[in-house]
């Protein structure tokens, strides 16, 4: 089973194309930066928003402007979460679940008793939608969503406006859906951690245009699509000026900063030429002095701007500055306490690795 | 007294048919203006707003030479029924639908406005076809609106002059409504009567429009 869009979207100024085939099975999370037009994808994948091109479903034909075949929104038999949620302000939580069971060709009571206990809804059916807190109100948007039967669950960055604690609480909870209802789920997000958690395969996109498609953790780590993700890429771009190279030793040293760094030897490179190298955050350590007898070369001084811990792994992500440009180190979350860490302390990034960025 | 019980009895029929009729009609309409997009919307808005700036003698006057036997409509009509539309009741029920048009569009255009796109596409993935998705969520969020054009068109309706004149006459139970009393009060110099009857109708309106205001008050839904 695929789902094959080959659609053009315009907006005003705006166009959106996308042309590819996602497997029906799993997470896919359509991800990249805002204003790229995952959530338009998304729209005119649900039939909300205008779009020309061909949609087919498995073996249905949901769009095919060609032929004037456009199949509205209510027979698509797709599940919708949205950002805010859309609970109807009329109806009390039961109803807005009743509202979804009684159109859905088949919810029996038992789907109706697994949804309610898999989203811990049975204390809360009889609360005002105006009662629930923003995290209450999307898994009771997810509750609907399912009860409806869906063939394709389309969620558009369902906790993009919940605070970082809502967020920790739901995710348990979208992960759970994915596991126990097996509807394959097209997840809109600008946020890695949701996407390396919940997603299969990921279809990056940006400036309206399908940037890569695959496997998460493959597309992640693409170069070309990292610098399409810039701020969620794990590492940093930096700018360093050729100093020289060392053809005995096959090194070419560069200016970083203040201080000079060496790396395998690029001889097309000229003395004075400014390039951009590319510094995963996990070939960064961090010393508090300077360490003698250590194999890494390249250590420059830096200061620390900030500290970001997840609280889902045992990492954390430290953004230090040399000179003008910055660096990020992935360290744990026990080195960062023990050393005790903070925005403003000076200490030396241990450069393990260094590569270039094409 | 009979006769002004008579005239009130006939004015709330008048005003109950008015408003009924117009609630089934305008109900589309008003999803119609509130929803499209398209060029000509401003002129249909423009139509349904003129009754509210024309003199009721204009539209009394083109009733009138509608519904004469001699025109298209009006002998059509009497072909079909048998009896005129001029100086009856029906065509009394036909001008106030009219008359009445903007009280019934605005207030309802205006909640069908406030129900958000956004909660209709939800019906739509949850597999509501649109005509459901009107009743189970639009017409119910719009609750407010079809109380205030409901209330307002009946009102509007039981303060008709004009067009009645115009068109209706004063025939006792069949066009002869509280208005036309009224005016016949004061015509015949019959004060003490004339001053009861215009004390009736501005309690009658203030009631009328204080229900309007506090509903507006109260059956807010909050959406957020």
């Amino acid at each position: 089973m695929t789902l094959q869009m080959d659609l053009t979207v315009s907006a005003g100024d705006f166009c959106l194309r996308v042309g590819e085939s996602i497997p029906l099975a799993g997470c896919t999370a359509v991800f990249g930066p805002s204003g790229a037009g995952k959530s338009t994808l998304l729209r005119s994948l649900a039939g909300f928003q205008p779009a020309t091109g061909r949609i087919r479903f498995d073996d249905t034909v949901w769009l095919d402007s060609s032929r004037g075949v456009d199949m509205p929104s209510h027979t698509r038999r797709l599940g919708y979460v949205f950002q805010h949620g859309q609970l109807f302000p009329h109806l009390d939580v039961e109803g807005n679940l009743r509202f979804a069971q009684r159109r859905s060709p088949s919810t029996g009571p038992m789907q109706w008793d697994r949804v309610v206990a898999e989203l811990d809804l049975g204390a809360m059916l009889v609360r005002t939608v105006q009662s629930l807190s923003g995290g209450e109100r999307q898994r009771v948007a997810l509750a609907r969503a399912l009860l409806s039967s869906p063939r394709l669950l389309l969620l558009d960055e369902p906790l993009s406006a919940l605070d970082n604690q809502r967020k920790v609480e739901i995710l348990p909870f979208l992960e759970r859906v994915k596991h126990e209802f097996q509807v394959p789920m097209l997840y809109v997000s600008h946020s890695l951690d949701e996407v390396a958690r919940l997603a299969d395969r990921v279809l990056v996109l940006a400036e309206g245009e399908v940037k890569a498609l695959g496997e998460t953790v493959s597309v992640l780590e693409r170069l070309d699509v990292q610098s399409v993700t810039g701020r969620f890429e794990a590492g940093a771009i930096i700018t360093a000026a050729v100093t020289g190279h060392d053809h005995a030793r096959m090194l070419t040293s560069l200016r970083l900063g203040d201080a000079l760094i060496t790396m395998p030897l690029l001889p097309h490179l000229i003395a004075g030429q400014v390039v951009h190298l590319r510094i995963r955050s996990r070939d960064v350590a961090i010393a508090l002095q300077r360490p003698e007898g250590i194999s890494i070369r390249n250590m420059v001084p830096a200061r620390i701007l900030d500290i970001v811990a997840d609280p889902t792994s045992p990492f954390a992500e430290v953004l230090l500055q040399t000179g003008s440009e910055h660096l990020r180190a992935r360290i744990t979350r026990a080195a960062a306490e023990d050393l005790g860490l903070t925005p403003g302390l000076d200490v030396h990034a241990l450069i393990k690795s260094v590569a270039f960025d094409h | 007294m009979g006769d002004l019980l008579t005239a009130i009895s006939l004015t709330a029929k008048l005003a109950g048919v008015t408003t009924l009729l117009l609630l089934l009609i305008v109900t589309p309409l008003a999803w119609w203006l509130a929803r499209s997009k398209r060029w000509f919307k401003p002129f249909v808005e423009a139509v349904t707003a003129l009754p509210l700036v024309l003199p009721p003698t204009v539209l009394g006057f083109y009733l009138l030479l509608l519904f004469s036997p001699e025109a298209l409509l009006g002998s059509a009509w009497v072909e079909l029924t048998g009896s005129t539309l001029t100086f009856s009741f029906t065509g009394l029920v036909f001008a106030s639908m009219l008359y009445s048009l903007p009280f019934m569009v605005q207030p309802l255009q205006t909640a069908f406005e406030a129900v958000d796109d956004e909660l209709m596409h939800a019906a739509a993935s949850l597999g509501a076809s649109p005509l459901d998705a009107f009743f189970s969520i639009a017409c119910p969020l719009a609750l407010r609106g079809f109380l205030s054009a409901g209330i307002l068109t009946f009102a509007h309706t039981v303060g008709e002059f004009g067009v009645v004149l115009m068109v209706g006459g004063s025939l006792p139970g069949e066009t002869r409504v509280i208005s036309i009393v009224l005016y016949e009060y004061v015509e015949t110099l019959r004060f003490d009567e004339a001053h009861d009857l215009a004390l009736l109708l501005v309690v009658f309106s203030f009631v009328v429009l204080s229900t309007v205001y506090l509903l507006n008050r109260r059956l807010r839904f909050r959406i957020t």
